[in-house]
């Protein structure tokens, strides 16, 4: 701890280059997969393929896209675009499929209820579909989330600053203190970010604060059936 | 384009397809790493996960400790590992296998789970035991999402193995970081294009695994078997088709 105190500034500088390397992923995925994800909800034919196409991307070791994107988009190898590429594609195959999942958990009654009192296909979308699907969406991208923040650190092994340079460094160096220094900052980022999500949930759907899916600590999300059953979208590749 | 073309020369180049470096011994590698992680992760996850699924018992502890472990970093813990137990094979395999058994017990307990209630009564009404119950009845109705685990795991163990070679492993990340030493981009991008293509296939294959596991769990379900005699769209069907 003594250590992390002296070298304040360099892990607080890591902490933030790892912040935004995760939020930045995080809000693109997002705002790719909700109208993804709502397209394929209205056309059961693609919903497949979409979700198939998800699947396939997620499953791609994440060492291996980091390596392989610069000769696909152009960029250099140590640009730490690769890392936000990469993570906002994993985002995105991973969200779809709740995106698509959370729409199609709106009652059809209520569309045609909105619809009925004069809602327009616009006004209907952005002020019915999207909240009533908000919940779903919030437990998806938290998550994205946490998976997110993990994945940062591998590319530390590509010469992308984030804590996880403590990892590397710390294993170079043989210094155990550095690489716990590590551990702790990611689980405290992913703590953070997983309240900030839960608070902004709170603020944008006041209506979800008592229900089921408002409630318990993050990790409650990931075990058990639910996530099981959506196979290894929620549980595979960390690395 | 230029990347993408060295890489393919790479890939074609005879001199990498032999040898201890070559990238048929760094599959079988890779695949070994993968297969001796998945065996000591199921001899922990598969009695704690039917044990949890079947009385129901202890659900609540596995779920938290599961899901904090998996908000751990990977390469955080392989690198700790390392440095605690020294290099060799034990810490990244250890480490492989603390990731591994979060998937395959979710997968194991939630099948076991999901099998209706009023099947497993059924069962002990006929006189089975509970360990009939379990083997006969709960295990081959809740195969598809016990094999679902494994195809998690399994695709978790093939990605990490890959971070795993930082550490001294062999295996496929081995071109990464080999070409990483020496700035040779083609090995490192024609490695990882060689992982990519071992995960994709072994996904396939757990895909085929699991369809087949969903056939035998539930053969009358119309969806997975357009054949099936109890199906009741036929009915309506030849009603109204002379």
């Amino acid at each position: 701890m003594e250590w992390a105190w002296r070298n304040r500034d360099q892990v607080l500088e890591l902490f933030w280059q790892h912040t935004w390397l995760s939020v930045v992923p995080l809000v693109v995925g997002f705002l790719l997969a909700v109208p993804i994800g709502w397209y394929a909800s209205r056309h059961p034919r693609l919903r497949g393929t979409l979700l198939g196409v998800g699947s396939v991307l997620y499953t791609i070791p994440s060492l291996a896209l980091f390596v392989t994107l610069p000769g696909i988009i152009g960029t250099g190898f140590l640009d730490p675009l690769n890392v936000v590429v990469a993570l906002s594609i994993y985002a995105v195959a991973i969200m779809v499929r709740t995106a698509a999942d959370a729409f199609e958990s709106v009652s059809p009654a209520v569309l045609d209820s909105a619809t009925a009192t004069g809602y327009s296909s616009r006004q209907r979308g952005f002020g019915v579909e999207l909240p009533l699907a908000g919940p779903v969406l919030l437990a998806g991208i938290r998550v994205v989330s946490v998976s997110t923040v993990s994945l940062v650190s591998v590319g530390a092994l590509i010469g992308v600053a984030s804590l996880g340079s403590l990892f590397t460094n710390g294993y170079r160096r043989d210094f155990l203190t550095e690489i716990v220094v590590g551990l702790v900052g990611i689980v405290v980022l992913a703590l953070v970010l997983d309240a900030l999500l839960v608070l902004a949930g709170r603020v944008l759907m006041p209506w979800d604060r008592h229900s089921e899916r408002a409630k318990g600590p993050f990790w409650r999300r990931f075990a058990g059936g639910r996530v099981a059953e959506s196979g290894t979208m929620a549980l595979g590749g960390d690395a | 384009m230029s990347v993408v073309s060295d890489a393919v020369t790479w890939l074609t180049d005879g001199a990498h397809w032999t040898g201890e470096t070559g990238i048929p011994n760094r599959v079988l590698e890779h695949l070994g790493y993968t297969s001796l992680t998945l065996v000591m992760a199921a001899a922990v996850a598969v009695p704690l996960g039917l044990y949890i699924g079947h009385t129901g018992r202890f659900r609540g502890l596995a779920i938290g400790v599961t899901g904090a472990l998996r908000a751990l970093p990977t390469l955080g813990v392989l690198t700790l590992l390392t440095l605690l137990l020294g290099i060799g094979l034990e810490a990244p395999i250890l480490a492989l296998t603390v990731l591994a058994v979060p998937p395959l017990l979710a997968g194991v307990y939630a099948g076991v789970e999901s099998v209706d209630p009023q099947t497993v009564d059924a069962a002990r009404a006929q006189g089975m035991t509970e360990w009939q119950v379990l083997t006969r009845v709960e295990v081959p109705l809740g195969l598809p999402l016990v094999v679902g685990g494994f195809r998690a795991a399994t695709l978790q163990v093939v990605a990490t193995a890959t971070v795993a070679a930082y550490v001294s492993l062999g295996g496929l990340g081995r071109y990464i970081f080999d070409g990483q030493a020496v700035r040779d981009y083609p090995q490192m991008v024609g490695g990882s294009v060689v992982v990519v293509v071992l995960a994709l296939l072994l996904d396939g294959v757990f895909a085929v695994a699991q369809a087949a596991a969903g056939r035998r769990a539930r053969p009358t379900r119309p969806a997975t078997d357009p054949s099936s005699s109890t199906d009741p769209t036929p009915t309506s069907q030849s009603t109204t088709t002379p």
